[in-house]
């Protein structure tokens, strides 16, 4: 994939020319706007990228306004955050477009994540697309998870709580660290006050840096389409592709209508539902943070509750499972390649040393181990699928039976995140966990086999 | 301007001698440019440390323990965490026997306590029916919740004789906060250093004593 890029750039007016000697502003819009060719059949899955720059762009603006009133002090901040409710003039409204984006945030982007799967988006020559996205996507996790102690209600200080002392697991440093988060020997108002240092002003600044990189990264290779081909192996003589329009004004005006629509659902649920049910704003976080009593029915918020029941389900009878796993797995390798001698004796012996430790160690590390490992498998996707299609428009069957699969473990985890555990509901977490890990450790595999469909030459577009 | 044509003819001067000499210099400044940096960087590290005031916040507390109920249990706050008191009836210790087949560490080997507190009751042999506990799950630090009713239980199961439920990711305790097999947490919880002054019992002291 190239992009042809020109330096003939020609400035509009005098005054432009003015400008554009001393700032490239015409050859940035060009280059970024009227000339960056995206493939004319994106359709609505490509309104996620945008829209989570706007929803960016809320929750900065909606915060600044926030910050204003706040008071990040164990003592006042619960009572700041109810005077903002009730005595600041529409104080209410920037409150709810503020928690309600943060939900909104986090919609958008595992549908603009999931498009990247779909259609190929995180493989070749994408791949630091999808990596920074990556980063992206834990960054705002953390700006997320240090977001929900300002309110200081009894969720915010449990769920802290319990996030902190994940890292107590660590060998040799863990209880030290902890005590440096924290800055104290429990959840206090030193954590309070730097949480709020890092949820206002650093983690913005990364993720502002984060997504600009972003941008220029998927600038330098072009998007990709839902068809998953490279536009620009057709191109007119003057190098543009013969499939491609104009960023602007196609795209902006049809990112529009996206931002309308958008709109009307966030703001129908800052209006007329913004805790929904409970799912937005927690029921136990309208009381104070009390260090003697965790709410009996603690749950972390949706977007954060398929890892969650990962960590629950890290039971002793889940690591027998992945002794198994990784036994059969061994066995398999053995059996089933064709590999030299010598390398399938050094999995068989990688195996049994998996097969140890899972025997060996305690649930409460391999929780945090696990929980972890769920976010660095989406590191790792470009590298795992191996599917000589993009789109799964043209993809085998195995790949989409897998995702499916994946899809529903994935939401039977996070609705089990949301309730309290019952040796059934664990059970259920167990095997999804299983399930979830499987989809990217046999990703290799089931991408690999299986016919796919021929790929067209130019996009399937219908004329309208 | 000599300086000028001097400073040139030394850039262009491509010896492999000079080349090298170049790369040592840079590398070294580099290096030492490194090390700066971390010393810079660490008196910031070091400002998000617990600072002098919250180290000072470990003072002892007293309660009156006469005032619990047998079969009651009330929670006090020390150094910023739940501290369990529970008077157990002698029903709750005979259960402590009955489910031991259930538990991880029934001996609290691998846990956390004064040595006058590692046996059944997980008490002072003195007064074994009172439990004196943190009451901090020791998976993630949530404060589990006492079922202090023995029999079938949702949450507990059917053979429960009470404990503490854990609602965070739910793991289970007896009524001497030892930990259930198969929970996410893995030890028993802990009991702080504690003594008592006649009525008064005295928690996060105990003079260093053993017995
Ligand atoms: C603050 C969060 C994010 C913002 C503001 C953002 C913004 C954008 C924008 C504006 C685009 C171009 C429009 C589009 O293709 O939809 C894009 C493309 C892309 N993003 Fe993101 N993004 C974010 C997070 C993520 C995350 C978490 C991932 C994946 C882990 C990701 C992966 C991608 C990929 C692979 C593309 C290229 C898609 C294609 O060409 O088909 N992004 N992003
Ligand atoms: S904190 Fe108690 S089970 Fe996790």
């Amino acid at each position: 994939m190239a992009i042809h890029r020109h330096d003939n750039h020609v400035s509009a007016n005098a005054f432009m020319e003015w400008i554009d000697r001393r700032l490239p502003v015409t050859k940035v819009w060009n280059e970024h706007l009227a000339e960056y060719w995206a493939a004319k059949n994106l359709n609505f899955w490509y309104f996620f990228g945008s829209l989570s720059l706007l929803v960016l762009v809320i929750q900065i603006l909606t915060g600044i306004f926030l910050t204003m009133h706040y008071k990040p002090d164990a003592a006042l901040a619960f009572a700041s955050v109810e005077y903002i409710m009730r005595d600041v003039p529409w104080g209410w409204l920037v409150r709810y477009l503020h928690s309600t984006g943060a939900s909104a945030f986090f919609v958008v982007v595992y549908l603009h994540m999931f498009r990247g799967v779909i259609y190929g988006s995180h493989r070749e020559p994408r791949e630091l697309v999808w990596l920074i996205g990556c980063v992206i996507f834990v960054a705002l996790m953390a700006e997320a998870f240090m977001g929900y102690l300002l309110p200081w209600g009894n969720m915010s200080y449990w769920g802290a709580q319990v996030i902190i002392s994940l890292f107590e697991v660590i060998p040799f440093v863990g209880p030290e660290l902890t005590e440096w988060i924290r800055g104290d020997f429990v959840i206090s108002d030193s954590t309070l006050n730097r949480f709020f240092a890092f949820h206002v002003i650093l983690l913005p600044l990364i993720l502002i840096v984060l997504v600009f990189l972003h941008l220029v990264a998927l600038h330098q290779v072009g998007s990709n389409n839902p068809d998953g081909i490279d536009i620009f192996e057709n191109v007119d003589e003057n190098g543009k592709p013969l499939d491609g329009v104009g960023f602007h004004p196609y795209y902006v005006v049809k990112d529009l209508v996206g931002v309308c629509g958008f709109l009307i659902v966030y703001l129908g649920v800052v209006f007329f539902a913004p805790d929904l049910g409970g799912i937005l704003l927690e029921k136990d976080n309208f009381a104070p943070a009390n260090s003697l009593q965790t709410p009996p029915d603690i749950v972390p918020l949706w977007y954060f509750t398929p890892y969650y029941s990962i960590l629950r389900a890290s039971t002793e009878s889940l690591l027998f499972v992945f002794a198994i796993g990784s036994g059969l797995g061994g066995i398999a390798a053995m059996v089933f390649t064709k590999y030299d001698i010598k390398i399938k004796i050094a999995i068989a012996l990688v195996a049994a040393a998996f097969v140890f430790i899972f025997l060996n160690s305690s649930g409460k590390a391999w929780g945090v181990i696990l929980m972890g490992s769920a976010l660095v498998c989406f590191f790792l996707l470009p590298w795992l699928d191996r599917s000589p299609v993009l789109s799964i428009r043209y993809r085998s069957m195995p790949f989409k039976i897998a995702l499916a699969i994946f899809l529903v473990a994935f939401f039977v985890l996070g609705y089990l995140g949301m309730n309290s555990p019952t040796p059934m509901r664990t059970l259920v977490a167990q095997i999804c966990t299983v399930i979830y890990f499987a989809f990217f450790a046999l990703m290799p595999w089931f991408t690999s086999i299986g016919e796919t469909k021929p790929v067209p030459d130019r996009v399937t577009y219908d004329e309208h | 301007m000599t300086d000028n044509h001097e400073s040139e003819e030394h850039a262009s001067d491509t010896s492999i001698e000079n080349k090298k000499r170049r790369r040592f210099l840079t590398g070294i400044t580099a290096g030492f440019g490194a090390i700066g940096g971390g010393f810079a960087v660490t008196p910031f590290v070091l400002s998000m440390s617990p600072s002098e005031r919250a180290k000072n916040a470990g003072a002892p507390v007293e309660y009156d323990y006469s005032r619990i109920q047998e079969g009651q249990m009330i929670k006090v706050e020390w150094r910023g965490k739940p501290v369990v008191l529970l008077k157990r009836s002698a029903d709750m210790i005979a259960g402590l026997e009955k489910i031991e087949s259930n538990l991880a560490d029934p001996d609290s080997l691998v846990s956390l306590q004064p040595s006058y507190a590692q046996n059944q009751a997980r008490a002072d042999s003195n007064k074994p029916n009172l439990l004196v506990m943190l009451g901090v799950c020791t998976h993630l630090g949530c404060s589990p919740v006492e079922k202090l009713a023995l029999g079938p239980d949702p949450e507990m199961g059917e053979d429960s004789q009470g404990g503490f439920f854990c609602p965070c990711h739910g793991s289970k305790f007896d009524l001497s906060g030892r930990v259930y097999k198969n929970v996410p947490a893995t030890s028993n919880m802990e009991i702080p250093p504690y003594k008592y002054e006649g009525d008064l019992i005295k928690i996060g002291e105990d003079e260093g004593r053993l017995a």
